[in-house]
């Protein structure tokens, strides 16, 4: 089936988020669709799928103008969608989850879940899946969790299938296997749209490449376009891709850790008898997959989890924090930016200043006596907005106003500002431009230079590269390994995995 | 590929502590120290067609006899807590039964204990709880908090007796019950839906503003005009013929008013829905990640809006459980916290149609032990003897239930992107 979207346009409020794309979708091409974060290409699939209506625009098929309502008419029109937060329920089976929506039933409704678990095992097979029917959610890798949003999309015999994002929340082994998949349905005829902001992915997959900065589509190339050229494509302007930076001169260790096993909240051991050390001015980057104990093992360090081993000991610069609280933690010198700075490290409705001034609120440069030093805080927002170049109209502007890249740089300035011997960052550039990664890049390098220990926690391979002085990989709640930063790319994915020489 | 994350949820040692505490304290005082005299539990009533005969025991053998059992039980749970296993329910409901037994024995030493009575009263005092607590899953299950189940309650009741009061007729009575709690879920419904208000506050609202209007309509009208407007009397009680012949469970489960037939109806009917249907799996998917069912085409508002509206009809039915099922008039707030009981209820059946009923019923107990007990041992303080089924809710939900999880878009408006 041939895709084909014609000046779509979709403003929200003020920002348009697409402004007049085209693009054309020929039966089993795998088009690439690639920009930044915040181009507007989940915004421009949203509309695809029926969720968002256009504001301007057509969407044909066939050659043939359709009107989307709604998921439902996108899904009966030939649209599959892998979203890249899955759009599963994870208390429901695998193929309860497939049936959603289109549920085989026998008399009075009652659902015929062998015909559905059937259905599930005949795509399953046809691709190679390995997925079984009866699993929970819920219990599965996310991997497999993709590949059940891929089935869901084939049980509704989709033409056009796009995936959003699909290699964020895998190991390079999953990214290969998925490719293979991708190759495979496109052989089928089926047309893929892949969403994407990782070149080397597009480069190796794509059968053409369409690029868009800013909702504007930018340009098209073919796969074989060198790397850089798609890069400045994509941001607009020649970028560095590595970071200079000096070689480490690492003193005393300043964080130990040892025989870490942390819990979730569903009790399960996400964290499993971990040990390591960081000395002052290293990088210490904890790499892996999204998901393998690393959120818990940054809430351990910072006192919100305990560890299920009494053995369990943790000190920063000799001083055991095993048991310590929270603002003890912090106020022993440890500067922490959390992984998703909305739910985390902002409160979105306070002022910037207010949020600069969260986990200093007691006794500090803020305050006098009982009550906040007004006067100071404006003075010190107002420099630390300066230093930390966060582009907004003034410190007293609501944080939920700022940008993503300017949110975040408000984070990290509020950590770098306190005097830390420890930084550990979580996903310090997700979802972020390209102008603050670098910035903040450079604080964090700035820091490490300045004597301070760093923890780097990432899921991007690239981030760990460019920055780690150290780097150990998690799998499964284990530090599988730890390397140097000449390790390759593909020697770190093995480690990704969990195999170990 | 598909491997399963094993927890590592340690079971610990609450339930065999509180269990075996509990089995010495009877084993004490109503055992070595219980009281004297014989006690006859009385299976079959007097009109029975099958009459067994009763069992008569000595109140304080029974405590010594059902302390040991109770402390034995205990050790068998501490010997799975061990195991870091946990204790299977229904050496857990033994447990209870034999708990529940010798308390009865020890309030009515030398006397009877009439079991059917006791049961069947218990039931038809749950009924409104349960029907409330049906209400309140259909509406949890899609992701709607439903407060309001007390003033559901309350204004079914008043509609029940005072339109079949009015005309005559228990069903149209009936039907103005339903009729009325739904249009209150519809208003939660909108609100919540459209407005995306707080769903919170809408309940509360609700509720205050029922209570008004009845106190205000039973005060200006109800005491001026009773033999009129309030005076509809009870159901019929109906006589399921051969069933309500078998022994116990006959006289209590097959004697009963229309109400409590469609409350035994409706449970196992809500459950096949839920879990073995399409609609029972659009709606719990509606109720866990509103967004997900909306990616595959399932109308959330449309889907939200029915299961509230008709959950409310249920609480409505409950409604006309307390007055023309029960009570035979209305009353001042007669519905009397039991919305609130129900909400509990959900939550104690962790969302489940039949736990959650099992649970109502445990309230019902408790109801008609105080009353019972007052009877037959007047020098017990009642009170007493009233907290004696919380507790045992209490210690099920400490030690047995575990942690539950509500639907994961419960109170959450949906709006998308």
């Amino acid at each position: 089936m041939k895709l084909e979207l014609r000046g779509i346009t979709k403003r929200f409020g003020q920002v348009t988020a697409n402004d007049s794309i085209d693009l054309v979708i020929e039966p089993g091409e795998i088009h690439a669709l690639l920009g930044e974060n915040g181009a507007g290409k989940s915004t421009l699939m949203n509309v695809l799928y029926g969720l968002y209506t256009a504001d301007e625009g057509v969407i044909e098929l066939d050659g043939i103008v359709q009107k989307f309502s709604g998921p439902g008419d996108a899904m009966a029109a030939g649209i599959g969608m892998v979203h890249q937060h899955f759009m599963l329920i994870p208390v429901f089976t695998v193929a309860e989850n497939v049936a959603l929506g289109h549920e085989p039933t026998k008399a009075l409704g009652v659902i015929d879940l062998a015909k559905a678990k059937q259905q599930v095992r005949e795509i399953s097979e046809r691709f190679g899946f390995n997925v079984d029917p009866d699993a929970l959610i819920a219990d599965l890798p996310v991997g497999v969790q993709q590949r059940v949003e891929i089935i869901k999309a084939l049980s509704r015999d989709a033409k056009v299938l796009v995936l959003d994002e699909p290699t964020a929340v895998l190991t390079p082994q999953e990214t290969d296997e998925l490719m293979e998949i991708m190759k495979q349905l496109a052989a089928t005829g089926t047309s893929i749209v892949f969403i994407t902001h990782k070149l080397r992915e597009v480069k190796a997959v794509a059968d053409k490449i369409t690029v868009i900065r800013l909702g504007k589509v930018v340009g098209t190339a073919k796969p074989d376009a060198s790397t850089s050229e798609l890069a400045s494509l994509m941001v607009g302007r020649e970028v560095i891709l590595t970071i200079d930076k000096k070689p480490a001169a690492p003193g005393k260790a300043v964080l130990e850790v040892s025989h870490v096993s942390v819990l979730d909240d569903r009790s399960q051991r996400m964290v499993n008898d971990v040990s390591f050390e960081v000395k002052a001015g290293e990088i210490l980057a904890l790499a892996g997959v999204q998901g393998n104990g690393q959120t818990e093992l940054a809430e351990y360090l910072l006192g919100l989890r305990k560890s299920i081993d009494p053995e369990a000991k943790t000190t920063i610069n000799g001083i055991d924090i095993s048991t310590a609280s929270v603002r003890e933690v912090l106020e022993s010198g440890v500067g922490f930016i959390p992984e998703d700075r909305k739910t985390d490290g902002l409160v979105s409705e306070f002022t910037i200043a207010e949020n600069l001034m969260l986990n200093s609120s007691f006794k500090s440069r803020f305050t006098r006596g009982l009550s906040i030093n007004f006067g100071a805080r404006k003075k010190i927002a107002d420099e630390l907005v300066e230093q930390f170049d966060v582009r907004t109209p003034s410190s007293e502007t609501l944080a939920s106003k700022l940008s993503g890249g300017n949110q975040q740089k408000v984070v990290v300035a509020r950590e770098l500002s306190r005097d830390v011997s420890l930084l550990i960052a979580s996903q310090p550039t997700r979802g972020v431009d390209v102008g603050s990664i670098e910035f903040i890049h450079e604080q964090i390098i700035a820091e490490r230079d300045a004597g301070k220990a760093v923890v780097l926690i990432s899921t991007e391979l690239d981030e760990v590269l460019a920055l780690a002085d150290r780097i150990a990989v998690m799998y499964r709640g284990k530090i599988v390994g730890i390397v140097g930063p000449e390790t390759s790319r593909e020697d770190l994915g093995k480690l990704m995995a969990g195999v170990t020489a | 590929m598909s491997m399963n994350i094993q927890t590592e949820e340690k079971v610990g040692f609450k339930a065999p502590i509180v269990m075996s505490s509990l089995g010495l304290l009877v084993l004490v005082l109503l055992g070595f120290l219980g009281r004297e005299g014989m006690v006859a539990f009385e299976i079959s009533r007097r009109t029975d067609v099958v009459q067994l005969p009763a069992i008569d025991v000595d109140s304080s053998t029974l405590g010594i006899f059902s302390g040991i059992v109770m402390i034995a039980i205990s050790g068998f749970a501490l010997w799975r807590s061990m195991q870091n296993k946990r204790t299977p329910i229904w050496v857990l409901t033994v447990y209870g039964a034999v708990g529940i037994t010798v308390l009865l024995g020890w309030l009515a030493a030398g006397a009877t204990v009439p079991v059917t009575f006791i049961a069947g009263t218990a039931l038809v005092l749950a009924v409104p709880i349960i029907l409330g607590a049906m209400g309140g899953v259909m509406s949890e299950r899609v992701g709607i908090t439903n407060i309001a189940i007390e003033g559901q309650l309350l204004s079914g009741a008043f509609m029940a007796a005072v339109v079949s009061s009015i005309t005559g007729s228990f069903t149209l009575g009936i039907i103005a019950a339903m009729v009325t709690a739904a249009l209150m879920s519809m208003v939660l419904a909108t609100f919540s839906i459209v407005f995306l208000a707080q769903q919170i506050i809408v309940g509360v609202v609700l509720n205050v503003l029922v209570i008004g209007i009845t106190n205000f309509l039973y005060q200006q009208w109800l005491t001026e005009d009773g033999e009129n407007v309030n005076f509809p009397g009870t159901l019929e009680i109906i006589k399921i013929p051969v069933l309500s012949d078998i022994p116990v469970i006959g006289p209590i489960l097959f004697e009963n008013r229309i109400t409590v037939f469609l409350a035994l109806v409706i449970v196992p009917v809500l459950w096949f829905i839920l879990f073995k249907t399409r609609l029972g799996l659009r709606a719990r998917a509606v109720g866990e990640h509103p967004l997900a069912a909306d990616t595959v085409g399932v109308n959330v508002a449309r889907t939200r809006f029915w299961w509230v509206t008709i959950g409310g009809a249920i609480a409505g039915l409950g409604g006309a459980a307390l007055t023309i099922g029960n009570a035979g008039a209305f009353g001042r707030e007669m519905s009397g916290g039991f919305g609130f009981i129900a909400l509990a209820v959900v939550i104690l059946g962790r969302w489940h149609p039949i736990s959650a009923a099992l649970a109502a019923l445990l309230f019902g107990f408790s109801i008609i032990l105080r009353v019972w007990a007052n009877q037959v041992s007047p020098g017990i303080p009642t009170d007493f003897i009233t907290m004696v089924p919380y507790l045992v809710t209490i210690i099920a939900v400490v030690g047995f239930v575990g942690k539950s999880i509500p639907p994961k878009a419960l109170a959450v408006p949906y709006t998308k992107g």
